[in-house]
């Protein structure tokens, strides 16, 4: 985890467009008016949908928004690495760097993102896409995974990687999940055991006597 | 019920084998502590909110498989033993031993081993108790993480690299001070203290952080590498920077004063002080007045004693009727007995020490000029209004105490005066005498919430008193004390309070340093001394005062030569509040004795000394040759000077009729407003002091930029 600062370039001004603002009043509303501070979280994540990342006129926003001192807003957007304190493009790859990954091969994916998107924590010149190392997206079992956007992509190789991020550069929607089209975390190639399908039709099931079962009541005459 | 007036439920607890009786909602720590034991900590502090993030005052708690935290558990919390023996803590086992050498071993593996440039090296906790508690040496060999060093104002100096985290001063600006500007941002490593954006701190109490931080992260920046603790020499003593009369301690080494510490006062300012108490002592050497003066062709030019004093004594020597005497806002009280004793032996009734003409009488009951809930009584208060008082600037630690008690108890606050950010919030009931004629005549809610308290209070600050309408605003505020029930001598209990902003002004007005009968005040004796109707002005330190181009002989008796020396025709160099033992009465009416630290500078003596010479001169010798014979007579002629370090309270509210307070008279429609628009610069120390110019600048600029800010937002 690299030191959380405020970016060294911070736009002039922010505000919520329309839709956020939308979004906005219904966490406002979930919290009484002298507990507003409760928002934060959720407002910031709001921010970080609307632009890629906080900035400071954002915290500076969300202070006077929430009714909160400045520090506050700060600390909670410093603390959570959920939050991007620096510009990102518009397709951002988180790319799990902790052990189970990076025995899976993910080292080769953080050579794949140097390699097609330039250096970590800086977008591209057009803006398109940045990347960064995180640490565990808690997807092991499916390692080595990388987050892009808000969806995982897992069981990745360097080549399934460059295939995405080719789409990503046409402009097409990338599909997310396994790269090797297993089922969640189900075993490669399908399952090997319990693949008789009597066993999910309730045919197996014998009649069961409850010995202590309520008699029905009479129905009423 | 109030949670003031529960009672303590008691729970038995063994301590290393000593069983004692402490209150349930004791911590382990406390308990510990009252059981005799020592234990470490960092980031515990009685007075602040219980982190239990430095993990110093581990404990083992029998049946517990681990040590704990001693500071962040209670006693009530505790299992009972297997037979119904009382909870067991031990302190001095081999495990705690243990555990305290790991977290101290821990603390230090990213704390630099900078001691010897470090400037709480000799006061230093971290250093303290490495030595009691830690390991000789260190089994961590990577490299230390650095920290950039953070801008925190012109007071605070960081040095973040050696901060250990303890959030003291995060919760001492959030809690005590009331600006919740200083927090630890990011995580884990990267955790650093800081202030948004590296602002500088908006608090009058700022500086406190540094006493708290229990290492050298914060430390004192106009103090920095200028002495070692153990080379200054320590007086206690009292501030006079404000009319609280903080206690504080003055560190000085030869003939210079370096720093102000707090000194604990559970009284009066428990263990903080405001910035200017602390830092207005670089004032103490500049600009000071070291050898007598005489104005000649228009110019002042540097005499001996004798001719600055055979002058004085000849101005002094007209007719009675054209002399005055103004006392300043830092005047001892032995100065001003001795000026009032040798101006009485001259016939000379025209006098004053109210140099902004506040409406006090100096006659009469004496509670019609205290603050008589005194300042601890504060805590007990459940509803108070404000009038014409701002005390964050004019008393901060009486607005640091009336915030303690807002946070504790949520008492409603009333205020009729400036608008202003107290740190704590408040009904704004209005701006001016109107809104105090409501409440008087019962007409505002507030006055209703008055009357339903328990321990209602009001106090009636300086922007109330010092101006042409004082008397009627002052029998207004008695009458509202009277109607809504605010003295209650069976409770043992008042509830009116005058807050002054000066140090002087209550052991004036007790000793009397008032017009007599048809004399003049201060506002008719500057007129005069304007207009050609004064021969000779004496002023006892009187550097708030504008005369317009006096045509009296001007004696200036001081120690700084500042507004009120550059107007004077003789100038007597006397002694700074640093160089004197002397008496101060607080604005609560208490007593207390100030000890020098310092001699006075150059040819300076004290004041009272040379009022004795200057009566020798004009053969009116007072009567006391030292100070002894000086406080004796003192004490004689005004008993209350008797009781020292005794703040009356409510025990004469027997005898106090508020109602009769005042004159009945006409308001004006002017609004209050405060005495204090610069808090930095309130007196001649303050205003020479580079320290609280630094300070005054930042607070600009710090208000021209959240002005910017908010035109932009």
């Amino acid at each position: 985890m690299s030191t959380r600062r405020l970016h060294h370039d911070q736009p002039q001004s922010f505000a919520f467009n329309a839709a956020s603002m939308e979004t906005v009043r219904f966490w406002l509303a979930k919290y009484p008016a002298d507990r507003q501070r409760s928002a934060v979280i959720p407002l910031l994540w709001l921010v970080q949908k609307q632009e890629g990342w906080v900035s400071e006129p954002a915290i500076r926003l969300l202070a006077q928004m929430l009714d909160m001192p400045l520090v506050r807003v700060l600390e909670v957007a410093t603390f959570y690495t959920m939050f991007h304190l620096h510009p990102v493009g518009r397709h951002h790859l988180q790319v799990c760097g902790t052990t189970p990954c990076m025995l899976r091969g993910s080292e080769a994916l953080k050579d794949v993102c140097a390699r097609r998107v330039g250096a970590k924590h800086t977008p591209t010149a057009d803006g398109l896409l940045s990347w960064e190392e995180v640490e565990c997206l808690g997807a092991c079992v499916n390692a080595p995974v990388v987050a892009i956007d808000d969806y995982y992509h897992e069981d990745l190789t360097p080549e399934t990687l460059e295939a995405r991020i080719d789409l990503l550069q046409r402009g097409e929607k990338i599909a997310a999940g396994s790269a090797i089209g297993r089922s969640a975390s189900a075993p490669e190639g399908g399952s090997s055991v319990l693949t008789d399908p009597s066993l999910y039709d309730g045919s197996l099931a014998a009649p069961m006597a409850l010995p202590n079962r309520p008699i029905p009541a009479p129905a009423a005459g | 019920m109030d949670k003031r007036f529960r009672a303590h439920c008691m729970a038995k607890i063994l301590i290393d084998d000593d069983e004692i009786d402490v209150p349930g909602e004791y911590t382990l720590l406390q308990a510990c502590e009252a059981a005799g034991r020592e234990i470490p900590r960092f980031c515990y502090h009685e007075r602040l909110s219980i982190a239990g993030n430095c993990r110093m005052c581990l404990v083992e708690v029998k049946g517990s498989p681990k040590p704990v935290a001693s500071c962040a558990q209670q006693v009530k919390d505790q299992r009972p033993g297997p037979n119904g023996e009382p909870p067991a803590v031990v302190t001095r086992s081999a495990l705690v031993k243990k555990a305290r050498a790991g977290v101290m071993e821990f603390l230090l593996i990213n704390h630099p081993l900078d001691c010897p440039i470090c400037d709480q090296g000799g006061e230093c906790d971290l250093q303290d108790q490495a030595m009691a508690y830690g390991r000789g040496g260190s089994r961590f060999d990577e490299n230390k993480r650095a920290v950039a060093d953070k801008n925190m104002g012109p007071l605070v100096k960081t040095a973040m690299t050696r901060c250990i985290q303890c959030t003291r001063c995060v919760r001492f600006a959030q809690e005590i001070a009331g600006v919740p500007e200083i927090g630890a941002i990011s995580r884990g490593e990267d955790m650093e203290i800081t202030t948004y954006l590296e602002a500088t701190l908006g608090s009058e109490l700022s500086a406190n952080v540094i006493d708290l931080c229990p290492v050298g992260a914060l430390t004192s920046k106009p103090y920095a590498f200028n002495a070692r603790p153990w080379e200054l020499s320590k007086t206690e003593t009292v501030d006079v920077m404000d009319a609280v009369g903080s206690n504080i301690r003055l560190d000085s080494r030869g003939p210079e004063v370096l720093r102000a510490l707090p000194r604990l006062n559970e009284g009066i300012n428990e263990e903080w002080i405001s910035d200017k108490t602390r830092y207005a002592v670089d004032g103490l050497r500049r600009q000071r007045l070291d050898q007598p003066y005489v104005r000649e062709n228009g110019a002042l030019r540097p005499a001996t004693w004798d001719e600055a004093l055979s002058r004085a004594a000849s101005a002094l020597s007209g007719a009675p009727a054209r002399i005055a005497a103004l006392a300043g806002d830092l005047a001892c009280a032995e100065s001003m007995k001795a000026a009032l004793d040798l101006l009485r032996a001259l016939g000379v009734a025209n006098m004053d020490c109210r140099q902004d003409g506040a409406a006090l009488d100096g006659r009469g009951q004496r509670q019609g000029w205290l603050f008589n809930t005194s300042i601890a009584g504060i805590e007990q208060a459940d509803a108070i209004l404000l009038i014409g008082t701002n005390p964050r600037f004019e008393a901060p630690l009486i607005n640091a105490r009336i915030r303690k008690t807002w946070r504790a108890h949520a008492t409603a606050i009333g205020m009729i005066g400036e608008q202003v950010d107290l740190t704590y919030p408040y009904a704004y009931l209005g701006a001016g005498p109107r809104t105090l004629q409501d409440v008087a005549q019962g007409e505002q809610g507030f006055a209703q919430i008055l009357k339903n308290a328990k321990r209602p209070m009001l106090i009636l600050g300086m922007g109330a008193l010092a101006r042409p309408d004082g008397h009627a605003i002052l029998r207004l505020a008695g009458r509202i004390a009277a109607a809504c029930g605010l003295v209650r001598p069976t409770e043992n209990w008042n509830g009116f309070n005058v807050l002054h902003s000066a140090a002087a002004r209550v052991g004036g007005m007790d000793l009397g340093f008032v017009p007599g009968e048809g004399a003049m005040g201060t506002k008719a004796i500057l007129e005069a001394a304007g207009s050609g109707g004064l021969d000779a002005l004496l002023l006892l330190g009187a550097d708030e005062v504008a005369i317009q181009k006096s045509r009296a002989v001007t004696i200036y008796l001081g120690s700084h030569g500042e507004r009120g020396a550059a107007q004077a025709d003789i100038i007597l160099p006397g002694a700074a509040y640093s160089e004197k033992n002397a008496i101060w009465v607080n604005t609560e009416g208490r007593v207390q004795y100030g000890q020098r630290a310092v001699p006075p500078k150059g040819q300076a003596r004290e004041d009272w000394a040379i009022l004795r010479a200057l009566s020798a001169r004009l053969n009116k010798p007072l009567p006391y040759d030292d100070l002894f014979a000086l406080r004796k007579a003192m004490i004689q002629d005004h008993p209350s000077f008797g009781a020292v370090d005794y703040a009356p309270g409510a025990n004469d509210a027997a005898q106090f009729r508020p109602a009769e307070l005042g004159k009945e008279g006409p308001l004006d429609e002017a609004l209050f407003r405060s005495p204090i628009s610069n808090f930095y610069f309130t007196n001649a120390i303050a205003r020479l002091s580079e320290t609280m110019a630094a300070c005054s600048a930042a607070a600009d600029a710090a208000r021209a930029q959240s002005a910017k800010g908010a035109k932009h937002g």
